[in-house]
């Protein structure tokens, strides 16, 4: 009898019908009133008519596997221009029977990235095996040692190419904009006053011009006989860019901390040095985690930039191809594919970041 | 408490001052917020100051570990004098805790991280030795159970004992409160006296910017009013209270008694 009555209960308490499944849900999110399912309606709409068709032309009609000419036949995508030209836009001039070396490289880099993605692995052996890692890519790439035949840096190209300025980039720009955001807010005014001048100079010109000082500009006040690595010098000026930004974030960060911290940490017997990386810092870095996240993915996709001045990465060796005669015209698949690439590594970048202010975020 | 303890301890250590002011002035600027201010505190002493809003309170405790900077005259804590040179102040710091209005927790680090973070990294204390000295304070202060929370976890009286603990982590000889509990729901006022009132039967040496007349009658051996800048009188509690010689006492007595 009890147990009767108590079924009869659970059943009473059951939503309505029409709030549950599939059907609830489109009901819900997608026709709740007249403005609602109009705008449904035309989206349904649109997306039918561009789907199919793109979908057709991406997967049905395409060829994967012909030749230049063979592909003008076809009315569909010709990925064929990728997987034809795939070594040349991955590796650039790098020399066909080596390129092994930089897809070890790579390799070992994506590795630790993604060994470094989970912060209960940062101690002292994460460090050990980037340097380790470090050095083996370098090897890797330059040849030289160990029989390893020596690759001129001229010769790097493609992938690996945008991923040596976006990494060093990136990771070097970081801190030295945490220190010019430190150096802004000092209360040195000589320290206080280059900091200022360098952002806001910075700030002031494209990366364009940053790029071809580097590589035209610069060169000339170097003496006779001196040259420095046309690659470094991109490296250079990327990192110079990217940190004026990341100090003006990491400066908005700063002023979010209160003076009470500060006065804590002091009266705790914290000198400058450990006040920052200890209290301020850690808590400044983290507010800013979203906008100095944008700035990186920015970094990243600025450092296509560099094909104006004729360093072959990933963006140069798709162009190279395109206009070769046979490949001429297929601009849009070689386009989706490093379009393809490039979201690849900024969605993962945001993504991290979001995994990472979640993780952070337990203190509050 | 007693008065007979107390006159006895300062007949002990009438020589054994471990603070000295001697006609210090500070200026924000042009103002002129402490205007000759002198005051000796003997060892275990515990003085309570009040005063009107903007007096010049805080600014005086502050000036005791340098949090601000006095422009004349002395201070000496310990026999050392506060000057502009860094190992002295490092020292002074080393001597005085002090406990704000605002908790001013690291919400970064959780409670026995707050803790130990002073010993570790500007005492070199090994870090199972801290976290023991830490794991001692909080028991003292009635919370060991929080010590893997977070400081946005407490309730502000959870917290403000916290922060009570960090200081005396530090094994202070002078604790400086600035209005503790006044940023405090009533119901946790008392719970963080108490700690104070714990602290002081343990012969700690205070100063304590405060409100709270009940605590000032129960814990002070004397009570100073400032305003404007200057200490206008002081005298042990019951004196205080009952008679006070200054006007500008009576009326600041009058507006908090009721
Ligand atoms: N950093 C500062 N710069 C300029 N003026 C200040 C500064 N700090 C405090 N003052 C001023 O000095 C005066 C004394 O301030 P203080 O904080 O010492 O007062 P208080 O007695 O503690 O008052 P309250 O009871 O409100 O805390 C106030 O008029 C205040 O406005
Ligand atoms: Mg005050």
């Amino acid at each position: 009898m009890e147990e009767l009555v108590q079924g009869t209960q659970t059943e009473e308490l059951k939503p309505p019908v029409a709030s549950v499944g599939f059907i609830g849900w489109i009901k819900y999110n997608l026709f709740n009133d007249v403005f609602n399912s109009f705008l449904t309606i035309i989206i349904l709409y649109f997306l039918w008519k561009t789907v199919p068709p793109l979908f057709r032309w991406a997967f049905i009609d395409s060829v994967w596997h012909t030749t230049g000419t063979a592909c003008r036949d076809a009315t569909g995508a010709c990925w064929s221009v990728i997987s034809a030209n795939l070594r040349f836009i991955l590796f650039g001039f790098f020399p066909y029977e080596l390129q092994w070396r930089p897809l070890l490289a790579m390799f070992i880099l994506f590795v630790l990235l993604f060994i470094s993605r989970d912060r209960k692995y940062w101690k002292k052996p994460l460090g050990y095996a980037w340097i380790t890692g470090l050095f083996v890519m370098g090897l890797l790439m330059k040849g030289g040692l160990f029989g390893l035949t020596p690759v001129e840096s001229t010769q790097w190209g493609g992938l690996p190419l945008t991923l040596l300025l976006s990494f060093f980039g990136l990771t070097a720009a970081y801190p030295l904009g945490v220190v010019l955001a430190l150096g802004r807010q000092s209360k040195m005014p000589a320290v206080k006053l280059l900091c200022v001048i360098y952002i806001e100079l910075i700030r002031g010109v494209p990366l364009i011009s940053l790029l071809f000082m580097a590589s035209i500009i610069f060169p000339l006040f170097l003496p006779e006989g001196v040259t420095i690595n046309k690659i470094l010098r991109a490296q250079v000026a990327i990192i110079l860019f990217t940190a004026a930004y990341i100090a003006e974030v990491v400066r908005g960060g700063l002023q979010g901390m209160t003076l009470g911290q500060y006065e804590a940490a002091e009266s705790l017997g914290l000198n400058y040095y450990l006040t920052m990386r200890l209290i301020i810092l850690p808590q400044a870095l983290k507010i800013v985690i979203p906008p100095t996240v944008s700035i990186l993915i920015s970094a990243f996709k600025d450092t296509s930039l560099v094909v104006i001045i004729a360093l072959f990465d990933l963006l140069k060796t798709t162009q190279s191809v395109l206009s070769n005669p046979e490949w001429m015209g297929f601009s849009r698949e070689a386009y989706i594919f490093i379009a393809i690439l490039y979201f690849l590594g900024c969605f993962s970048m945001s993504n991290y970041s979001r995994k990472l202010e979640k993780e952070l975020s337990r203190g509050d | 408490m007693n008065m007979e303890s107390s006159t006895e301890t300062e007949k002990q250590s009438s020589d054994n001052a471990i603070i000295e002011i001697i006609d210090m002035h500070k200026w924000f600027g042009d103002f002129h917020v402490l205007q000759g201010i002198n005051l000796t505190v003997r060892m275990k002493e515990r003085i309570v100051i009040c005063g009107p809003s903007g007096s010049g309170k805080s600014t005086l405790i502050r000036c005791i570990n340098r949090l601000e900077e006095h422009q004349r005259g002395r201070i000496i804590v310990d026999g050392i004098e506060l000057t502009n040179n860094i190992k002295n102040i490092e020292k002074i710091r080393a001597e005085v805790g002090i406990v704000f209005q605002q908790f001013n927790l690291f919400p970064h680090l959780n409670i026995i991280e707050n803790l130990t973070l002073g010993p570790i990294w500007a005492r070199k204390v090994p870090k199972a030795e801290a976290e023991e000295t830490a794991m001692y304070y909080l028991e003292k202060v009635h919370i060991p159970e929080q010590a893997r929370k977070y400081p946005g976890q407490l309730s502000g009286g959870q917290q403000q004992r916290v922060a009570i603990a960090r200081s005396l982590c530090m094994n202070p000889k002078v604790m400086l409160f600035d209005e503790p509990t006044s940023a405090l729901d009533p119901e946790m006022i008392k719970e963080v006296l108490d700690v104070m009132i714990e602290l002081a039967q343990e012969g700690m040496t205070m100063i304590v910017v405060s409100h709270e007349m009940g605590f000032a009658k129960s814990v002070a051996h004397r009570v100073l009013f400032m305003d404007y800048g200057q200490i206008i009188e002081g005298n042990a509690p019951e004196e205080f209270f009952e008679n006070p010689q200054h006007d500008r006492t009576k009326l600041f007595l009058s507006q908090i008694l009721h």
